[in-house]
């Protein structure tokens, strides 16, 4: 094995160019639990950890520009206001000593239907820069997760950062898992208000080959939804139903493919009365609770 | 391969490394350091916890060429010659250590808490050591003895 190190984005593209098979490497969380047990003995690895710019973000426009190497540590404690559903997930993955060098790259490198960081990135529109000697792509979201732990990635190409607009309304992300730390999502859920187009954007996570937007469960709130009136309970209900109708969870482990489509419908109901309560302000009649303690 | 770190405030420099070799294994088999255990390699258990340039990590999740250059703080560090880090000394004091595997990577990551929150709320003490898995105590003994650190770090 040979452990190549760039500390600028060229080096790293010219390593990856020169070595397709590389597999990179910035926080390890994923990529070292392979080696420690053997799974995969690639023949170079790629250190990401210093090149330089990639553990920065920036507002770029009306987006702002996320260096692939950015910490879910630093995501809850730099962006959690502009990032609200992403930060909620953030803070759902692993454990302090994980947040403290996982990355939202690194999620995007594994692709697994479960990382806990696409949920969000779909409800919000995210799109992913990648690039390789070739050039550069812009992927969004939706078309990057291609199958389990596979993405739109070509060999030579590398994850720079990920685009995101900061949140023009309320953004909620729930997750199930055995405890409230270490733990893969049995499924996952994010919900994003986007009060200017009035259009809400979804994301699922591990209840489906890849993590996927409920389009229906979308569709059906562009409808239905009175933006300008308390949640009507029957479309809740409705939209998590849609959701849950929007899986294609599989019986493992972790769960059952009915218990996820259930804790998907529930899921997808609480968060989005919740973003709605939030949407409404306490001023809402429905609401009495917010804001009156 | 060489790598070469600062650990505990010494440089230490091993050849031979495998390039996909841990920082744990390389503390643990290489530099004589045992301190930190070696248990789930995946990050489940908290019990390799290091200081990372001053950031609590899984030593066995970072690759040992990413430590090159860097600074390790092992919990052989955290003791001040034979006098005992505050947070070991309540550790002792408060009885929160049974077999001990899981002690070395509690007392890293509550070391840690204790600097950035002097004094912890208990939710704040879970939250924090939420990624370090004990099977003897039960937890309560561990959360007296951050307690009681945090205490006598006020009270001095």
């Amino acid at each position: 094995m040979e452990f190549l190190q760039p500390t600028t984005w060229d080096e790293a593209l010219a390593a990856k160019a020169e070595h397709p098979e590389a597999v990179p490497i910035q926080g390890g969380t994923d990529v070292m639990v392979e080696l420690n047990f053997d799974v995969r003995r690639p023949e170079h690895l790629l250190d990401l950890g210093r090149v330089a710019g990639l553990d920065r973000w920036e507002q770029n426009g009306d987006r702002l520009r996320i260096g692939a190497g950015v910490t879910y540590a630093r995501i809850i404690g730099e962006l959690g206001d502009r990032l609200p559903g992403l930060a909620q997930a953030a803070r759902t993955v692993g454990s302090p000593q994980i947040r403290n060098r996982g990355t939202v790259g690194g999620n995007l490198g594994a692709a697994s239907p479960a990382g806990d960081g696409h949920p969000p990135l779909l409800a919000a529109d995210a799109v992913v820069e990648v690039e390789s000697r070739r050039g550069i792509r812009m992927i969004a979201a939706t078309d990057f997760y291609q199958g389990v732990k596979r993405s739109a990635l070509e060999p030579d190409e590398l994850i720079r950062a990920f685009w995101l607009a900061p949140a023009t309304g309320p953004q909620y992300f729930s997750k199930i898992g055995t405890r409230n730390a270490m733990v893969i999502a049995v499924c996952s859920f994010a919900v994003a208000l986007h009060p200017g187009e009035r259009r809400v954007g979804t994301g699922i996570g591990s209840a489906a080959p890849t993590p996927i937007r409920a389009v229906a469960a979308e569709d059906f709130l562009a409808r239905e939804l009175d933006w300008d009136a308390p949640l009507d309970e029957a479309v809740a209900r409705e939209f998590g139903a849609l959701v849950g109708a929007a899986a294609t969870p599989i019986d493992d482990v972790r769960g059952t493919a009915a218990y996820r489509r259930h804790a998907l419908a529930v899921m997808a109901r609480r968060t989005l009365t919740w973003a709605w309560r939030d949407h409404r302000g306490p001023g809402d009649a429905e609401n009495p609770g917010r804001g009156a303690a | 391969m060489r790598v070469s770190f600062t650990v505990n405030g010494s440089r230490e420099t091993v050849d031979g490394v495998w390039e996909g070799e841990s920082l744990l294994y390389v503390l643990r088999e290489r530099m004589g350091l045992p301190g930190s255990k070696n248990a789930c390699e995946q990050g489940e258990c908290g019990s390799c916890t290091v200081y990372l340039d001053g950031t609590p990590v899984c030593a066995c999740l970072v690759a040992a060429g990413q430590a090159e250059g860097r600074r390790v703080r092992t919990v052989e560090g955290l003791a001040e010659g034979d006098r005992l880090a505050p947070i070991q000394q309540a550790f002792v004091d408060a009885g929160a250590v049974q077999c001990g595997f899981c002690t070395p990577g509690l007392l890293v990551q509550a070391h840690d808490l204790l600097e950035h929150r002097p004094d912890p709320s208990d939710a704040e003490i879970r939250e924090a050591l939420a990624g370090n898995l004990c099977r003897c105590t039960g937890y309560e003994k561990i959360l007296d003895a951050v307690r009681l650190a945090a205490a006598r770090k006020a009270g001095t």
